[in-house]
């Protein structure tokens, strides 16, 4: 599976190596799901860097992601959308509402300290 | 003439042309001191190239009739052409116009012509025949370099609108990790997608946080440009920068408004100094005097 998932203190990394067929991102998205409990991660952060296509099927599943960890007390927030990606994105009108996105790692990082700091992870 | 009994077949027109025109370029070799000078003179009197110097014209007309005379041999206009294309690289700064240099390549075909008639008056079928090899050739010639001039002046253009368009957009670092971007002029829908690529490219360059998009410098916007422009903030959002745009005048907020776009994703500010506070405050920044006033809150 082209997904190294890694676990860095509170939060799980989620790096993709190459473009997804729709099981792989099916996989990733129940790996994540078993994984945000197991490992009582209060965020995970999904590099999509490598990823040359965002297709309504991802995007779909990479909000899935985000709504599932959000029940299980996670903020999911995506990082490293190529310039290219995001502008067929919306030209697609493609939506990744309420998954958060990021610049890079360090600013994925920031963001997750500071939403989990002031309070833990609202279910709503 | 004298005949020169040299049957070189060099030339790619049929051989009883190749040896007329061979004849043809003999005699405009022999006389090439005369006809240049009538041919610069002629040039002068024409008031063509006016923005050179009599030395200048003298020169470049050497040039372009030993160029000529070698295209009429050998029926290649190559070197001719590029000989045509750094000409006009170097005169149509100076402000050479497309007249001037058809006109003078036409002089040139005029002036030899009438050396022509002069020098073989005395046998009506053979300058004829020597007008029939010559006229072909001349046009091709008159056509060629003028093609280069307006291909050339063509480049320099294509060249230019090149460097407009990068310059009329250029985004802007003022703060770590907040970038303007100003927008002046026209906003057309190919300028508003470059506005985005390069906009996108500098948010992951500068890993930009907050960019400021003002549109002060703008006078319209139409539907397109305005769809465009909410595609831009989007893709931004997606990279993880927050925009701001700035500057939105009355007439296009109204504008906006009756277009029915839905502006409710964009956060919108009235100056660019509005704008520049709130992308400082995204950031982190509080305003602070060094005066004995002391910090504000």
């Amino acid at each position: 599976m082209p997904v190294a998932v890694l676990h860095q203190g509170d939060y799980l990394i989620a790096s993709i190596q190459s473009d997804l067929s729709d099981t792989q991102v099916l996989q990733l998205r129940d790996d994540l799901a078993e994984r945000v409990g197991r490992s009582r991660a209060r965020g995970i952060i999904i590099d999509v860097g490598a990823m040359d296509v965002i297709d309504s099927f991802v995007a779909r599943s990479l909000r899935s992601i985000a709504v599932t960890a959000r029940l299980r007390g996670a903020e999911a927030i995506l990082v490293g959308i190529q310039p290219d990606v995001a502008i067929a994105m919306v030209h697609f009108d493609l939506n990744l509402e309420p998954l958060r996105a990021a610049l890079d790692l360090t600013e994925a990082i920031a963001t997750l300290d500071m939403l989990t700091h002031k309070d833990g992870g609202d279910g709503s | 003439m004298e005949t020169e009994e040299i049957t070189q077949a060099q030339p790619p027109a049929p051989d009883v042309d190749a040896t007329l025109l061979h004849q043809l370029v003999e005699y405009l070799r022999q006389n090439r001191t005369e006809l240049r000078e009538e041919w610069a003179r002629r040039i002068t009197d024409a008031q063509l190239l006016s923005v050179m110097t009599q030395e200048e014209i003298f020169s470049e007309a050497t040039a372009v009739y030993d160029n000529y005379v070698d295209a009429l041999e050998t029926g290649s206009v190559e070197t001719l052409q590029a000989y045509a294309r750094d000409l006009s690289e170097r005169i149509i700064p100076r402000g050479v116009e497309t007249h001037e240099v058809l006109g003078i390549v036409l002089l040139l075909r005029d002036v030899l012509a009438r050396s022509l008639f002069v020098n073989y008056q005395h046998d009506a079928d053979l300058l004829n025949r020597i007008l029939d090899s010559y006229e072909p050739a001349a046009n091709r010639i008159a056509v060629t370099v003028g093609v280069s001039f307006v291909e050339e002046r063509e480049r320099i253009i294509r060249e230019q609108q090149e460097a407009i368009r990068e310059l009329s957009t250029p985004v802007l670092q003022v703060r770590d990790r907040l970038l303007i971007l100003p927008i002046i002029g026209v906003l057309d829908s190919q300028r508003a997608r470059q506005l985005t690529e390069q906009l996108l490219g500098g948010i992951q360059s500068n890993r930009a946080k907050v960019v400021v998009i003002d549109i002060t410098g703008v006078a319209t916007i139409d539907v397109t440009v305005a769809d465009h422009l909410v595609q831009t903030v989007e893709a931004a959002r997606l990279m993880g920068a927050s925009a701001i745009i700035t500057g939105l005048s009355s007439k296009i907020a109204q504008t906006l408004v009756d277009l029915g776009v839905d502006l409710s994703m964009m956060k919108t500010v009235g100056d660019l100094q509005g704008g520049l506070e709130e992308a400082e405050r995204i950031l982190g920044y509080r305003p602070a005097w060094t005066d004995d006033v002391g910090d504000s809150t």
